[in-house]
């Protein structure tokens, strides 16, 4: 099982009331991502559990790009992944954060 | 509201089992216990090399149905099959045995069943979970807690799921559900593809399927794949639950040998239906839920007081 953590500075904190979010299931071709509302500022913590390796670069470049473009600041992430794609794994971090947003 | 609205009318077979939770219970009504920020994972899966789920597969609460209290323990097929485990089948045989102990916990238990049976990664403590459940619902039951089945998953509710279905006091099950014990590969492995065909779909959906088991007594409601399907056939159910005592248990002894004795010589699933009185069995497959339900509250053997 491989462990990846990403550590970033998003522009500002996401928006929003909601604690904890959950969204996706463990299978094949699809991940869960757990999302907490536990960081000071707009700190933001990812970590990927994946049993797939080599794709380290690739799980940096979409972790980046939703970091920019959805500013998830104040959120820990906690991803056990089951060999989803990256366009699936863009998707469920996009749910995630629509769900933390939710009035 | 309108978001609800739109999410009743989505189908349970293909939802996963948190969408489940949230379609069958009243809006916002669901507590979760030990959810998943509380990370209680496998302790197994990671030797395997094998992907965990922040709730091992099992999600498990209380919430109010049509405004009655009830606790909810739902397995997520998706996740190695809905598989019965070390920790998945802790959370359910907790929530059991919290019922059966504490009477200001709802007496009332819904589980949305979605497994294959025992996770093969951890089958002795699966095993041994599954006899804990079995053990728990029966002591919940006698102390006058229901329990209710509802399956239509996609991994059905094989091994230890039907073992469990069995057990409880009321089971329904829409169409797309299947109920068995061992899984048809697993027949067609050991016995041969003559005995049972697992890639005939047509075989497998008339044998363990949803309308089988309502025709023949194995469920007592027929749910529509929806939301409110389940909503609805598991509002009417709790309505209406049997006692469990000793009555009862020599009811069912009774009924299965009855069934047993009516049904043993039939090969197949239609030839069941025919002597169960239905005019034209071949027709049952395409009927639609509305037609069926109604046809099957019309035959005796689906309709008992035992369990």
């Amino acid at each position: 099982m491989l462990t990846l953590k990403f550590s970033r500075v998003a522009k500002r904190r996401l928006a929003g009331k909601h604690a904890t979010a959950i969204i996706g299931v463990v299978a094949s071709g699809n991940l869960e991502v757990l999302l907490e509302r536990v960081l000071p500022g707009a700190d933001c913590q990812i970590e990927i559990a994946t049993p797939i390796t080599g794709y380290d670069e690739t799980w940096k470049a979409v972790i980046d790009e939703f970091v920019e473009r959805f500013s998830p600041g104040g959120l820990r992430i906690s991803i056990n992944d089951g060999g989803a794609r990256p366009d699936t794994v863009f998707l469920r971090l996009m749910q995630g954060c629509a769900l933390m947003e939710k009035v | 509201m309108e978001e609800a609205a739109i999410y009743a009318r989505a189908g349970w077979f293909q939802a996963t089992a948190r969408q489940r939770i949230a379609g069958l219970l009243d809006p916002d009504s669901f507590t979760e216990f030990l959810g998943p920020s509380e990370r209680i994972q496998s302790p197994h899966l990671h030797l395997f090399d094998l992907p965990s789920a922040f709730d091992d597969g099992v999600i498990i609460g209380r919430g109010k149905l049509n405004g009655k209290d009830v606790l909810v323990a739902a397995q997520e097929g998706q996740f190695m099959g809905g598989t019965f485990a070390e920790v998945s089948g802790a959370k359910m045989v907790g929530l059991v045995r919290a019922a059966r102990d504490h009477k200001n916990l709802p007496q009332t238990i819904l589980l949305l069943l979605d497994s294959g049976g025992v996770r093969l990664q951890e089958a002795n403590a699966g095993e041994l979970v599954v006899a804990e459940l079995m053990r728990a619902i029966v002591q919940a039951r006698s102390a006058g807690v229901a329990v209710i089945a509802l399956i239509g998953g996609k991994a059905g509710a094989f091994g230890g799921a039907g073992l469990t279905a069995a057990t409880c006091s009321r089971v329904a099950v829409s169409e797309q559900g299947r109920i068995a014990v061992t899984g048809p590969e697993v027949i067609e492995t050991n016995k041969g593809v003559e005995e049972f065909d697992s890639k005939n779909k047509a075989l497998v959906w008339s044998t363990d399927g949803g309308k089988n088991r309502r025709l023949i007594g194995g469920a007592d409601a027929f749910a529509e794949d929806s939301m409110e399907g389940f909503r609805a056939v598991a509002i009417a159910l709790i309505a209406k639950v049997p006692a469990f005592d000793l009555k009862t248990m020599l009811a069912e002894q009774e009924r299965l040998a009855a069934r047993q004795e009516k049904l043993g010589a039939c090969d197949d699933a239609v030839s069941m239906w025919r002597v169960l009185g239905i005019k034209d069995p071949e027709a049952i497959r395409d009927m639609d839920s509305k037609d069926f339900a109604a046809l099957a509250k019309s035959i005796k053997e689906a309709n008992h007081d035992a369990r």
